[in-house]
């Protein structure tokens, strides 16, 4: 199913030149979530591209991920008022509880993190959102206690 | 031709060149990272910057056309400053690894840092700690002392049309690596080293295998022997501070001798034997309809090119082993038998001028009963830095000839080391065989020199044979792409990966003047000149092998030890 995802994309593009790489990204992420390796090596071949261009191009931009995104997808904004509030403290107490960097996926596949540029909720600054859930001024003890009410769902859900 | 004033002097220039490339003539050294010699300018480091009168900015040589009445000073204060906080700025977050690094003592950075009097750390950037990638037997990457220059992604795309590497990320955070940063062993890199040749740090090396070669010479259970290739006497001279070209072929079969090898034998010696086995190749392809052109199967990269970008055409390559394989199987069958020793007990060492050798000798096929022919390569850097190690001089030793029974060599195998050599070799060999006569004139013109495409059209004896040679894999690529579209009047395809051949090899001796290949090249052509042996049928030692060993060309000993096949690759990052 996720092949014909790509090759559908793919056919929608069909004669398309190097300028529709970016488009076609978008499409790819939007239908199956992030970017795989199987993804590239498809546009490669399509685009008659090499593997490594497609990766550095995607990788120059913020809006592409090469991981699946986790049950529970963090992410942390760091526009400017969420800035001014603390949200690097932020980002660098969830980059410690969840062991992940930016754009990484834990390998249960059950967080992910996302640093984003400005979700628009600057008055609840520092913001952050999971699932599309959002948490107001957030705190370091704050994140303790939303973690750990990912992990009780989890357990139930089992 | 246009007037300009350089530093206050009147100059002459070319309309349309660039600003850096009247400076050098002049003699000016303007220092240059991201500039490459034969590719158009990327502008990208600013290094070269010059003050031009009547523009606000600095300007960038490199990328700059001159004009009529330009005004260049080349060495202003605000120019010189320019340049440091370059340099100061990238040093910011470099490892400041010298004493520790496989690049001290000739880094363009160092170097760069000492010319302009750099003598403090002004920026304190974090240091960059980022994994290494170990994963190639045959080239190293770390990111810890890349500068961005981007001249190994030019090289592996532009010049090499592999495009395994590129930028990734952007910012702080940017690097260069492979598709999804997987490591190179899983991208469509060929492991041919041009990248670390032109990469001005200590970030790209060869995969060392010198301490394995220490302890193998310890260890006195072993017979340690050795091989070097065609190109290794013509390049090794450079390692040692003299000047490119000074042939050095004796002086270094006393120095291996010196570091404990028990039999230094010459890989021209195999390549003599390559000769003689592809040609009856040739023939017999050409005899009974068999694929053709056949192309040439002595360099490992070329054979992981076409492996994972033309798998289609893997019929045209010849079966025959490279030279460095086909004196590995020697060594660890006859050599061994007529010794009485055991293969195990042997290693097999190479001196190659090539980071490919390291991956051709770990191929599977290469080894017999997992024995593997050849067990380790050393590059011409890694035996100079052996050399130094045990303080061996080579310049101060007595020439010594290499040992029997591979130790004789004609002059055709020895110019194999440059582009069209083997080809020069083959047709030299081929004329005896179908006639029963040498060549009249036993240099062939139109096959010699640095051009990246050459053609010989000939007809021996009524048999019309189309010869192409290339080197450089972005030039194998247009080659191919006109055999796959149909293109049918050639007949033998030689095919080099490195530009210029083996004399330029990605083992060489780097960051030398733009010259020196020119230099190993005409060495290789004096050494042929004044050979009194040189054609590699009439090698004694060769005819010896045949009649008491492998029989004859293409017999079944010769297909057993000799020859090979190859593996499609799929590799499903390599698209380009
Ligand atoms: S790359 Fe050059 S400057 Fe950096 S540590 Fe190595 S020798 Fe020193
Ligand atoms: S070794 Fe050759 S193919 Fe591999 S990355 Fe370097 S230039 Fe590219
Ligand atoms: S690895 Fe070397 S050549 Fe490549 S970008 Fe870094 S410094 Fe430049
Ligand atoms: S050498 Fe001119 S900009 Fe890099």
């Amino acid at each position: 199913m996720v092949t014909a995802d790509i090759d559908n994309i793919l056919n929608r593009h069909s004669g398309a030149g190097r300028d529709h790489l970016i488009p076609i990204l978008q499409e790819v992420q939007e239908a199956e979530g992030y970017i795989s390796p199987r993804a590239v090596a498809k546009i490669a071949e399509f685009l008659n591209l090499p593997a490594s261009k497609i990766y550095g191009v995607a990788t120059f931009y913020n809006q592409f991920r090469f991981h699946p995104k986790g049950r529970f997808h963090f992410m942390v904004c760091r526009g400017t008022a969420c800035h001014v509030k603390g949200s690097q403290k932020v980002l660098d107490e969830l980059t410690k509880q969840l062991k992940l960097e930016p754009g990484q996926t834990s390998r249960d596949r059950l967080f992910s993190l996302e640093v984003v540029a400005c979700m628009g909720a600057c008055g609840l600054a520092p913001v952050v959102s999971v699932n599309g859930e959002f948490y107001a001024k957030v705190t370091p003890r704050k994140l303790m206690e939303i973690i750990q009410e990912c992990r009780q769902k989890e357990v139930v859900d089992v | 031709m246009i007037t300009l004033t350089v530093d206050g002097r009147t100059v002459e220039a070319k309309n349309g060149e660039m600003i850096l490339s009247v400076l050098r003539r002049e003699g000016i050294h303007v220092p240059t990272l991201c500039h490459m010699d034969g590719l158009p300018p990327s502008g990208a480091c600013r290094m070269c910057v010059v003050e031009v009168e009547g523009s606000p900015t600095l300007t960038p040589s490199c990328s700059f056309p001159v004009s009529e009445g330009m005004k260049i000073k080349t060495a202003t204060p605000r120019v010189l400053e320019a340049r440091r906080t370059i340099v100061k700025l990238l040093l910011a977050n470099h490892p400041d690894d010298c004493l520790y690094c496989n690049s001290n003592g000739h880094c363009d950075l160092q170097k760069l840092a000492q010319d302009l009097g750099i003598r403090e750390r002004v920026y304190r950037g974090p240091r960059r700690v980022q994994e290494m990638d170990m994963s190639s037997p045959a080239i190293v990457r770390d990111p810890g002392k890349c500068i961005l220059c981007g001249r190994c992604v030019r090289m592996c795309e532009e010049i090499q049309s592999v495009a395994a590497i590129d930028f990734i990320g952007r910012g702080s955070r940017a690097k260069i690596g492979t598709a999804f940063d997987g490591g190179l062993n899983v991208s469509s890199c060929v492991n041919c080293g041009q990248c670390i040749n032109v990469c001005p740090t200590g970030a790209l090396s060869e995969r060392c295998y010198i301490d394995e070669v220490i302890q193998a010479l310890n260890d006195p259970e072993k017979m340690v022997v050795v091989q070097h290739a065609p190109s290794v006497s013509v390049s090794l001279a450079e390692e040692f501070g003299l000047p490119a070209g000074k042939d050095v072929d004796g002086q270094m079969v006393a120095a291996l001798r010196r570091l404990g090898f028990d039999r230094v034998f010459d890989t021209s010696f195999s390549a003599d034997l390559t000769i003689m086995e592809e040609g009856s190749e040739l023939v017999h392809r050409v005899k009974t309809g068999g694929t053709l052109p056949m192309m040439t199967s002595c360099s490992p990269g070329w054979i992981k090119f076409i492996e994972t970008f033309y798998p289609q055409l893997l019929p045209n390559v010849s079966t025959c082993k490279s030279p460095q394989q086909m004196l590995g199987a020697l060594i660890k069958s006859f050599f061994a038998e007529r010794e009485g020793v055991d293969p195990a007990n042997i290693v097999s060492v190479s001196i190659m001028p090539c980071t490919a050798k390291k991956f051709e000798c770990a191929r599977p096929e290469m080894a017999r009963n997992h024995v593997p022919d050849v067990d380790y390569v050393l590059t011409t850097r890694e035996l100079g830095r052996l050399l130094h190690q045990f303080g061996v001089d080579v310049n101060a030793l007595e020439p010594s000839p290499a040992d029997t029974p591979f130790g004789e060599r004609s002059s055709a195998g020895k110019i194999f080391g440059a582009t069209g050599g083997v080809m020069e070799a083959a047709i030299r060999s081929a004329h005896y065989l179908i006639t029963g006569k040498e060549l009249d004139d036993l240099k062939i013109q139109p096959l010699r020199g640095l051009k990246g495409c050459k053609e010989l059209h000939i007809e021996i004896d009524g048999l019309k044979l189309g010869a192409a040679v290339v080197s450089g894999l972005g030039n194998a690529r247009k080659l191919l792409d006109e055999v796959v579209a149909g293109r049918n009047d050639l007949q033998f395809i030689e095919i080099m990966t490195c530009p210029g051949g083996c004399i330029n090899g990605g083992g060489q001796p780097k960051n030398v003047d733009p010259e020196a290949v020119q230099a190993r090249l005409k060495a290789l052509y004096k050494i042929d000149r004044d050979a009194p042996l040189r054609t590699s049928h009439s090698n004694p030692w060769i005819q010896r092998l045949y009649k008491e060993y492998l029989g004859e060309p293409l017999g079944e000993k010769s297909h057993h030890l000799l020859h090979t096949h190859y593996t499609m690759r799929n590799i499903p990052m390599a698209q380009g």
